[in-house]
């Protein structure tokens, strides 16, 4: 399954390679296919030298680490999950680096994100691998929407979302730099930038093969991708650009390195390498200078080959000697042979040290940055000094893994038993390794990739070529001093170790992290208790000082009452209103609850002989039968509650509830007398009783407007009274305590009381039955 | 025991003799209703109250069950069924919820129109019965004291 699915990276890599020719000449391969036509969003893809390069690397490190799986994880269920997952994330991966449109590549980026969260969420029985999928997923979503903002904004001040058009002739002004912090966000959290790195070495609870893919060669080079498009075109923009990037690249270069010299598990410790060569390569990009770029492109082609076989190596001898604690790992070097020789090839690489891959691109970095003058000094040095470290934690990781270590009594630690790995685990990282090696001694066939990767960053990049041997220049002697500094700190480091360990302990991101996902936590648990406080009065006062405070003052600045309203149309009308006001007024003065329910059924019903008396005989039924249910339904609540209202507040907040009452009735009423006279266009009564019969079938015009001309309102609001009659049901369900006697009565179609209310959520209707409505 | 207290002769053979009068009375309204005072909605109404009526009277119920249906039944029922004849509209090519008219020669009862607004709205009528019957059933039945 996994080597089948192997075959899609391959065959994108077969047809890249078909159309490479003319790429690498500086023509790219465009496709446009309409996605969203009404806003402008077209899947349009475009092919270009660093494109090329990209997907040399997604699909290169993809087939190999198809293989690598294939190899990895014995036979299990879930293995096909795991082969679509990463097939998936590889297809979004591609679609990122090759669309040519922002909003796509927002899409794109966002599906990676989704398809990580999965993957290294794969082991999703273990509790720790949910929490670091879940860390990984909020951190680079949260920087994902920032990036979204930003590319609105770009897109908006540029006036297309055409990628390429954008690079071509860069917007200026304000928005640009907003959108510009806001897509370094992404970026940042992306690629593992400080201060958002520690997502990444959490990442290290996936399996390993996905480790290689995702966390070297592929996903959080999409940030780095990202910077590198940018960067020649925001950095004479915006002028904080080079220092900002520059200075975070540089800073997580050192963060990393530092971090992963403490490591004790040779996975945690390449995460740390990782997070430190992502800052490199941001530092190298970010600064936008046409021969860092240069460089920055050849160490993305090495980083990923050196990294993606470190992370494989490890993957094996973790399945062989089933630890990767490097405190327990001895006499590997003997045991692991072919392991360990291309562990200590891409160590090489990475450490810098010729003839690699590694070395060429860094010594192309260190050669860049000379050529920079004053500006590129301090980056040159914060650079030699992390190369130090790089060189530090390979040894380290070199030495931990494979090394013979001496033993509690100065004998030798007895050999790691290991189990010897098949050789189709082992092609993969041979494969990736011949790459390193033949690239280094022979980097001119590099060349031609990453000098159309780089020209098509940055046209300015001319007349520049990787090489192995620069002749004795200043770049060698920092390459041989950085050397020097990390062999000595690997040699001491016991020393480090103490210097480290004295250290001021800063929070790690994680704790932060952790901090802040609690955080807000207890602030929704805060905002919940005092929006929700259970208590219906409160409930009501606030529904109806809103009612008074929006709508009653837009009908203090309207028209006002008409001023020639009839009195009385005739005698009943009189008779009847003055019963119903006087029901209204005992119901507010009852002090039995009984009594205030039979006074408001007054009220109803007295309203219902108002529509007799105005020829609405329908309303009045239905006026006549809602009163009668709603008094039997009072009474059934009625039962359950104390006979007489509860004595009630008194002082302030009494009269807060007279005014508020008094004000809603005041605006209740004025409402519905002006309301009445404010109609402006002509009713539409006269229609409706024109079409009732002909159009509807039926002579009686409610009728036909409830169930023809406006059925769609009427089946809402059936809708609308089967919910009600449901949550209704569930409420008064789930205030009953189970096993009581409530529960045999219970009807076997609603809902279980367990599915609606959980018991530590205030529910509504304890507050109705157990409290004080009303009163 | 009943809701109001104890049983009462005279509420029980009252509530009896009127009981199917007004059950049928509902059923009246909801077929007058496309032409006369009535409809789905009022029909529904007044078959709820005989329902409430018998429920007032003898809350258990003769079989054991305070009312003759499940209401959450009837509100699917109701629900589906306007739904259905809404859409059927639509499938036979015409607007959503458009009403179409036939009338029918039944024996002994003359010409007798029917529109597919009386299917709709007695999934009205099904809808209001089935959310009365959802008080009854869980406001009604509960017991003294288990609040």
């Amino acid at each position: 399954m996994l080597l089948l699915c192997a075959l899609a990276p391959a065959a994108t890599v077969a047809w890249a390679a078909a159309r490479a020719g003319g790429v690498l000449n500086g023509h790219p391969v465009t496709e446009v296919r309409p996605w969203v036509g009404d806003l402008g969003v077209e899947l349009s893809f475009r092919l270009d030298g660093f494109a090329l390069l990209m997907l040399a690397l997604v699909s290169g490190v993809g087939v190999a680490v198809f293989v690598y799986a294939w190899r990895y994880f014995a036979p299990r269920p879930d293995l096909g999950r795991f082969a679509g997952l990463l097939t998936a994330f590889a297809g979004a991966m591609l679609g990122i680096v090759l669309t040519d449109n922002l909003l796509v590549l927002y899409v794109c980026w966002e599906l990676t994100s989704v398809t990580s969260y999965l993957l290294i969420g794969f082991e999703d029985t273990k509790p720790a691998s949910r929490a670091a999928a879940l860390q990984a997923l909020l951190v680079t979503g949260a920087g994902g929407l920032a990036m979204l903002g930003g590319f609105v904004l770009l897109g908006q001040a540029a006036g297309t979302y055409t990628f390429s058009e954008i690079l071509a002739s860069p917007p200026s002004g304000g928005t640009v730099g907003i959108a510009a912090a806001l897509v370094l966000a992404g970026a940042f959290t992306k690629s593992a930038q400080v201060p958002f790195q520690s997502w990444l070495p959490g990442a290290m609870a996936a399996p390993t093969p996905v480790s290689a893919y995702l966390h070297s060669a592929t996903m959080v080079k999409a940030g780095v991708y990202l910077i590198a498009r940018f960067a020649p075109a925001l950095a004479p923009v915006v002028v904080w650009w080079r220092p900002v990037v520059v200075g975070v690249g540089v800073v997580t270069m050192l963060v990393g390195g530092l971090a992963a010299l403490r490591q004790h598990d040779v996975k945690l410790l390449l995460a740390h390498g990782t997070v430190s060569q992502l800052g490199f390569l941001v530092a190298l990009f970010g600064a936008g200078w046409e021969e860092a770029t240069f460089a920055a492109a050849a160490l993305m082609l090495a980083h990923g080959l050196f990294k993606a076989t470190l992370f494989m190596t490890v993957g094996i001898v973790d399945h062989a000697a089933h630890t990767r604690d490097l405190r327990q790992l001895s006499g590997l070097h003997v045991t692991l042979r072919p392991v360990a020789v291309v562990a200590v090839i891409a160590t090489a690489s990475m450490a810098g040290l010729p003839p690699f891959l590694g070395f060429v691109a860094k010594e192309a970095g260190l050669e860049a940055l000379l050529h920079e003058g004053s500006r590129g000094l301090l980056v040159l040095g914060g650079i030699v000094v992390g190369s130090a470290l790089t060189v530090a934690y390979g040894a380290r990781y070199v030495w931990g893994t494979f090394a013979t270590k001496p033993g509690p009594a100065g004998a030798p630690m007895p050999s790691t038993p290991v189990d010897q790995p098949g050789p189709a685990f082992l092609a993969p990282v041979v494969a990736l390794t011949v790459g390193t090696v033949v690239l280094g001694a022979l980097p001119v066939l590099a060349d031609p990739l990453v000098g159309a990767a780089a020209t098509s960053l940055d046209p300015r990049v001319e007349g520049v070529h990787l090489q192995l041997w620069h002749g004795v220049s200043v770049a060698l002697g920092l390459s041989a001093l950085a050397i020097v500094v990390g062999t000595a700190l690997f040699l001491r480091r016991e020393v480090v170790a103490r210097l480290q360990a004295r250290l001021p302990a800063t929070p790690s991101g994680t704790e932060v992290y952790h901090s802040i996902l609690t955080g807000t936590l207890h602030l929704a648990d805060r905002v919940t208790a005092v929006v929700q406080s259970g208590s219906l009065p409160r409930y009501l006062q606030v529904t109806l000082v809103t009612l008074l405070a929006l709508p009653g003052v837009a009908l203090l600045r309207g028209p006002g009452i008409p001023t020639d309203l009839p009195f009385a149309e005739n005698p009943l009308q009189l008779a009847v209103g003055v019963l119903v006001v006087g029901a209204a007024v005992a119901a507010a003065r009852a002090r039995r609850r009984f009594a205030a329910v039979l006074c408001l059924g007054g009220v109803g019903y007295g309203v219902a002989v108002l529509f007799v008396v105005q020829g609405a005989p329908d309303l009045a039924l239905t006026q006549l039968l809602v009163e009668t249910l709603a008094v039997v339904v009072f009474v059934l609540v009625l039962r359950h509650l104390p006979e007489r209202f509860s004595e009630g507040s008194r002082g302030l907040s009494r009269v807060s509830r007279v005014v508020i009452s008094a004000g809603v009735g005041v605006f209740v009423a004025s409402f519905a007398v002006i309301a009445g006279e404010a109609r402006r266009g002509s009713p539409v009564s006269g229609e409706l009783l024109e079409r009732a019969l002909p159009d509807g079938g039926g002579r009686n015009v409610v009728n036909v407007i409830l169930v023809d001309f406006r059925a769609l309102d009427t089946l809402g609001e059936i809708t609308v009274l089967a919910v009600a009659a449901l949550g209704i049901a569930s409420l008064v369900l789930s205030g009953r305590s189970s096993g009581k006697a409530g529960t045999a009565a219970r009807d076997p179609d609603l809902p279980a009381p367990e599915a609606v209310g959980t018991d530590d959520r205030p529910v509504t209707v304890s507050g109705a039955t157990g409290g004080d409505p009303v009163g | 025991m009943t809701l109001l207290g104890e049983r009462s002769l005279l509420l029980d053979v009252g509530i009896r003799a009127v009981f199917h009068t007004v059950l049928l009375f509902g059923v009246f309204l909801l077929f007058a209703g496309h032409n006369a005072p009535g409809g789905g909605f009022i029909g529904g109404l007044v078959t709820s109250a005989a329902f409430v009526l018998r429920f007032v009277a003898d809350p258990e119920g003769r079989s054991g069950r305070p009312l003759p249906f499940h209401p959450t039944t009837l509100l699917g029922g109701g629900i589906a069924l306007a739904v259905l004849t809404g859409t059927a509209s639509w499938l036979f090519g015409g607007e959503l919820l458009e009403s179409g008219k036939v009338t029918l020669h039944p024996p002994l009862l003359g010409a007798v129109k029917v529109t597919s607004a009386l299917p709709f709205d007695i999934g009205v009528y099904l809808v209001v019965i089935g959310l009365v019957g959802t008080f009854l059933t869980t406001l009604g039945t509960e017991q003294e004291g288990t609040t």
